[in-house]
């Protein structure tokens, strides 16, 4: 399933690197990343490709929301579609 | 996608609120009627918890999947007098236990559809259900009822609204949740995912899926960036966040509908306020540029965004369905209740703004000395303006046992908490007394 990963918060060092090695220790694949600060946050988003049925989708949300909190950012994944359905015809 | 796309969409979700507020599915109870009640209601009870089996499990999925939060998971069946009046039981309790035994083993909220459709005369079901209403509301958890008792094309039954405010009062007796769990209704829809009016029309499906999408809050925010402009600005906004809204709800409706193997319905793009702080229709009026909702002004304001949801909300999924509007019920809104504890708003101002959004008196707190032919004459009003304007009306009325006008009751979760309302003291006895019915207004002679 392609996915939206979705990380905001205040910049600091190890944000992407810990975000990356999570998602790859999972063989979750990046497909696209683009980063910004926007109204002084670190904001990232990640296109990824959740490999299913290997890894379950709503432990990884989970195991995210918890890795967020460590590193000090908010942590969202969510299925593509979702963004799709309200920005696209 | 655009970052800044990706953005707004999680923050409708997390700051502003945006929920799909329910998935209900719809069953069709008529291969259950059997003239042995014993029979029928183990017949109820396969059926529903055969269907609905994975209905919670899937609806958590989506939830977890999107990230979008399911508030409601529910359930809506044939109006039971049609499905009981083939037994012959002097009253239909066995009906509604099994009911609220199916809702209860497949873990839904609600399960609507203890109804009866009397808008133009009883058949003996009809009878019996109303009859039984009281006692199935006070000992059943999660029926919820509804009976229609008027319609445009048909008129008003006047006996039926006599017979409500009886059953009201009853109700009121034996427990003062029970009429949360109950709506009266002129014109009532077949698709409507909300509770507590909800049932499943004859019309319909075996089995179907319909979805009530929310989000106030949302269209709050994007009022407030469009502060002094023309009111044909600020509709325009409304339409826009009301489809996007809306495109979420076709979307769980159209993955839930695929994961249950269960057709899709309907979307109800309803505004439906919640007690959560920012998740107010009252305050969407307000930001539209009245100082509290009740005063001159929230009419037109209300008729504006009920008008712009809908607009925005057609195009925006395949069926649009159920009640599409604003609600406005006092308890479940923050907003409503500061309103009336500060005296700005009051009964004969809501119901002016039934006229002109998608429901009616919702959710209303009122002494519980109040006779039941007052409470019939508040029937009688907000069906005729059902009746007389083509659209749904409803009331949902609490009287509350030993309280003043004034006091504070406490229903709990999503029905919030609601002050005491003044109620008309002069007496519509005399009129209430006639029964009988109000003919079809001219405009409903179409054919």
């Amino acid at each position: 399933m392609k996915a939206i990963l979705t990380t905001v918060g205040q910049d600091k060092v190890g944000i992407i690197a810990g975000v990356s090695q999570f998602l790859s220790k999972r063989e979750i694949n990046i497909l696209d990343v683009s980063q910004t600060i926007m109204d002084g946050y670190f904001t990232m988003m990640m296109m990824v490709e959740v490999p299913e049925p290997e890894v379950d989708f709503a432990q990884t949300a989970t195991e995210l929301e918890q890795l967020g909190e460590q590193l000090g950012v908010e942590i969202k994944i969510r299925n593509e579609e979702l963004y799709k359905a309200m920005h696209q015809l | 996608m655009e970052t800044a796309k990706i953005l707004e969409t999680i923050h409708m979700i997390s700051d502003e609120n945006l929920d799909i507020r329910t998935i209900t599915m719809g069953i069709s109870l008529l291969d259950c009627i059997d003239s042995d009640s014993t029979k029928a209601c183990e017949k109820i009870y396969t059926k529903i918890t055969t269907k609905a089996k994975n209905l919670v499990k899937v609806g958590e999925q989506i939830e977890a999947e999107y990230g979008i939060p399911i508030i409601n998971k529910r359930i809506s069946v044939t109006p039971i007098s049609l499905i009981a009046a083939a037994s012959r039981d002097k009253d239909y309790l066995k009906y509604g236990q099994a009911l609220d035994k199916a809702a209860k083993t497949v873990g839904v909220n609600f399960i609507g559809g203890f109804s009866a459709l009397v808008q133009k005369g009883y058949q003996t079901g009809d009878e019996t259900l109303i009859n039984s209403l009281p006692q199935v509301l006070a000992e059943t958890d999660l029926v919820c009822a509804s009976v229609n008792v008027g319609s445009t094309r048909s008129g008003i039954n006047m006996d039926a609204v006599k017979q409500m405010g009886k059953v009201v009062k009853a109700a009121a007796k034996k427990d003062v949740m029970t009429n949360a769990k109950m709506v009266i209704f002129c014109n009532a829809v077949e698709d409507n995912p909300f509770m507590a009016g909800a049932f499943h029309g004859v019309g319909e499906r075996d089995v179907v899926i319909n979805v009530g999408v929310s989000g106030p809050g949302v269209v709050k925010k994007a009022l407030e960036k469009v502060k002094g402009q023309p009111m044909d600005v600020v509709a325009n906004t409304i339409k826009e966040t009301a489809f996007k809204v809306t495109r979420m709800g076709q979307l769980v409706g159209t993955v839930a509908s695929k994961r249950l193997g269960v057709p899709f319905g309907i979307v109800d793009l309803s505004l439906a306020p919640t007690p959560a702080v920012g998740d107010s229709v009252a305050q969407v009026l307000e930001e539209i540029g009245i100082e509290q909702v009740g005063t001159h002004g929230t009419t037109a304001a209300l008729a504006m965004l009920n008008d712009a949801v809908k607009k925005g909300g057609i195009m925006a999924c395949s069926q649009v369905g159920g009640l599409s509007g604003a609600f406005i019920p006092v308890s479940e809104d923050a907003g409503m209740i500061d309103a009336v504890n500060a005296g700005t708003l009051n009964i004969e101002k809501l119901e002016a703004m039934t006229a002109v959004c998608s429901v009616g008196l919702d959710m209303i707190a009122v002494p519980g000395d109040i006779p039941a032919e007052t409470i019939s004459a508040m029937i009688a009003d907000e069906a005729a303006i059902g009746m007389i304007n083509n659209k749904t009306t409803a009331v949902r009325v609490i009287p509350v046992p030993g309280a003043k006008v004034g006091d504070t009751v406490e229903f709990g979760g999503l029905l919030g908490h609601a002050p005491v309302m003044k109620v008309n003291e002069a007496s519509s006895v005399a009129m209430i007394e006639r029964g009988g019915l109000i003919p079809a207004p001219i405009h409903s002679f179409k054919n």
